[in-house]
């Protein structure tokens, strides 16, 4: 049984005024547990928007999406946050913690709506942020991180409830190269090591090339599915 | 434990937000002090009034010298006084009537050793503590005999008392007025302020007839200043009015379209009057603190807005992690609660210890009721949870992607 799988996926805004763009034209994938699979495509291609809906944070217009062998179509609202909690690990482009809360709080959130004890909770967020190299900052405040330390601090956010699957929209998208490859090493890690499924949107052949895969989206629909190299690099 | 991770998710959030939180439960306390304090004062100065006129004696009128026409008071510069002792005699065999005081009062110095004291003494006849449903603290009241023979004994308020003989009883002992030796025969129940708010137990009280003849001497003899009456009932009072007039105009021999050369007055209208101006000045204080409360809310509603507003995106965040929506609400919903109880109980503490400085500082009669802070508390709380809930509840809704898109 595949980890996702996705059968004739539309996806259609509605816009102001009635008239409805279409962003995703029937897309078909099949992603196995234990792949890394980047996503490249030209910008409003609907990368984005793909990812949304695989992190089950958007609902697709019609078509199926099973999750795990569940078709998420039918699972409510209480059902879903259940869902992401335990199987899906996000890594945003702009980190996305909250302001004014430590790196160790950061990374217990997901721990506190999973219903562990407040010492449980950090307990864990502190092997994974040992795990990312973030001992020495559980303390601090995102704000007082550089953007690969706050990248690394949301790695671990993405990590502590130990899910099956981590989905990344750029998550380079706002760090320098050095820095970038620190990031792409640590889930390269991530994937050899325990198995973790890495979905990962990119626009740089770079760090398309640590992946095994490579799924470009032209319009809205698959253009090319398969080997990374040779086709990452136009972007 | 999850139950509690919660809470403390919201106390947290609070911390983190010191000044807003703070600014949002200032507008509390401040509304909540307010409508206490402003209730609190309303009602002393209902109190006050209310124990005037309990102190004053019920279905009361006043009859006075002088004309009157529809329209008002018209005083003649010599006005002549056309009220007599029989009079008030005459007054008494009305049936609806109960108790009839003429009163002759004047102004004298009292002295008791080296003390003195310069106070109105009402010259009267005993039925005066009657219709004023007055009692005595020591002693007894003066009798016909004593306005019959006209003798010199005198009835103290508790002020005359206190001011001429301080702690001891001046029951028995003789004092001057106007030089002339009295016998002070009783000391009279205190009685506090009037309606007008003169001191009531500033009184020394004699019988009429020693006030008009050796006091004060009279100018027209037998006359007097007015005469209180008292009703049998509030039921009778328009009865009795409508006889007195008829009453005293024959006594005075008025032609049929000559005016009245006597006024009666209602006191117990005016009485009422005055109940009804209390009311409506307590009434007001109230709307207008209710209208800072109001204000307190609203500005309430606006933090909350834009901090849920401000917190869009941070909403995103807990839901994609696998917040459900009712923990974003419940979180939420505790942080609106949390501010109003807090603020509210400052609120309370604040309006208390204001009313406690008013009446000591500015001298004056509060009253803090449980109906007006428990008033004021459940406003502001149900302010605060309902205009915290609501932008909570529209943030909760947004599909995740949405709340994330927020910027
Ligand atoms: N919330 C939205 N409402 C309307 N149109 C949207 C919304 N989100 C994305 N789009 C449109 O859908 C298209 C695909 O967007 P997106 O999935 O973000 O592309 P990508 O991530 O590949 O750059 C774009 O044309 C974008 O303008
Ligand atoms: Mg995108």
């Amino acid at each position: 049984m595949p980890l996702i799988r996705v059968e004739k996926l539309y996806k259609q805004y509605e816009i102001a005024g009635g008239q409805a763009t279409p962003v995703l034209h029937g897309v078909d994938l099949t992603i196995e547990a234990g792949e890394f699979v980047a996503i490249m495509g030209p910008s409003g291609s609907g990368k984005s928007t793909f990812m949304n809906i695989l992190g089950c944070l958007d609902t697709p217009t019609s078509g199926n999406y099973f999750l795990d062998g569940e078709n998420v179509a039918g699972l409510s609202n209480d059902e879903l946050a259940a869902l992401r909690n335990r199987l899906i690990g996000f890594v945003f482009q702009g980190f996305n913690l909250l302001k004014r809360v430590t790196a160790l709080d950061n990374v217990a959130l997901p721990l506190l709506y999973a219903g562990l004890s407040k010492s449980a909770r950090r307990e864990q967020a502190r092997d994974i942020l040992k795990q990312t190299g973030l001992e020495n900052f559980t303390l601090s405040l995102p704000n007082q991180l550089s953007g690969g330390q706050q990248q690394r601090v949301a790695i671990a956010r993405a990590l502590v409830n130990r899910p099956p699957l981590i989905l990344a929209d750029e998550p380079t998208g706002n760090l320098d190269t050095q820095t970038s490859r620190e990031i792409m090493d640590i889930f390269t890690r991530l994937n050899r090591e325990q198995g973790i499924t890495i979905i990962l949107v990119t626009h740089e052949p770079d760090i398309a090339h640590y992946a095994g895969r490579l799924v470009r989206f032209v319009d809205g629909r698959v253009a090319h599915d398969g080997d990374v190299a040779g086709h990452a690099e136009h972007g | 434990m999850k139950l509690l991770a919660i809470p403390a998710e919201a106390l947290r959030a609070m911390s983190l937000n010191g000044l807003r939180t703070v600014l949002t439960m200032l507008g509390m306390i401040i509304g909540v002090a307010a409508v206490v304090l402003m209730l609190a004062i309303g009602q002393g100065a209902q109190n006050t009034v209310n124990q005037s006129i309990a102190s004053m004696g019920s279905n009361l009128f006043i009859v006075l010298s002088g004309a009157s026409t529809s329209g008002g008071l018209r005083m003649g510069s010599g006005s002549v006084p056309t009220l007599t002792f029989a009079d008030a005699q005459a007054l008494a065999q009305i049936p609806s009537v109960k108790f009839v005081a003429p009163v002759y009062p004047g102004t004298a110095q009292l002295a008791y050793g080296a003390n003195n004291w310069s106070t109105g003494v009402s010259g009267t006849t005993p039925e005066f503590l009657e219709v004023r449903n007055w009692p005595l603290d020591s002693g007894h009241p003066f009798e016909d005999s004593d306005v019959r023979g006209a003798t010199r004994v005198v009835l103290l308020g508790q002020t005359v008392a206190q001011n001429l003989f301080g702690d001891e009883d001046p029951t028995g002992k003789t004092l001057r007025i106007k030089n002339l030796p009295f016998m002070v025969i009783g000391l009279l129940a205190p009685k506090g302020q009037s309606l007008d708010g003169r001191d009531q137990d500033d009184i020394a009280i004699i019988p009429v007839t020693t006030a008009q003849r050796k006091l004060f001497g009279n100018q027209f003899p037998g006359t007097v200043r007015y005469i209180s009456v008292q009703a049998k009932s509030a039921e009778v009072m328009e009865e009795a009015e409508r006889e007195m007039i008829q009453v005293l105009r024959q006594r005075h021999r008025l032609a049929e379209s000559a005016e009245n050369d006597f006024m009666v007055r209602n006191l117990t209208a005016v009485a009422q009057t005055a109940a009804g101006s209390a009311q409506a000045m307590s009434f007001m204080l109230g709307a207008i603190a209710s209208i800072s409360l109001l204000v307190g809310g609203i500005g309430i509603m606006n933090i909350m807005l834009v901090s849920v507003t401000e917190r869009t995106r941070e909403i995103g965040i807990r839901m994609a992690i696998g917040a459900r929506r009712r923990d974003i609400l419940l979180q939420f919903l505790l942080e609106a609660l949390m501010i109003c109880v807090a603020g509210g109980l400052a609120g309370v503490l604040l309006g208390v210890g204001g009313a406690w400085a008013v009446a000591s500082f500015a001298d004056m009669a509060v009253e803090v009721s449980l109906s007006a802070i428990l008033l004021s508390f459940a406003f502001a709380a149900a302010t605060g949870v309902f205009f915290g809930f609501y932008p909570a509840q529209r943030a909760a809704r947004l599909k995740p992607v949405e709340a994330l898109r927020y910027e």
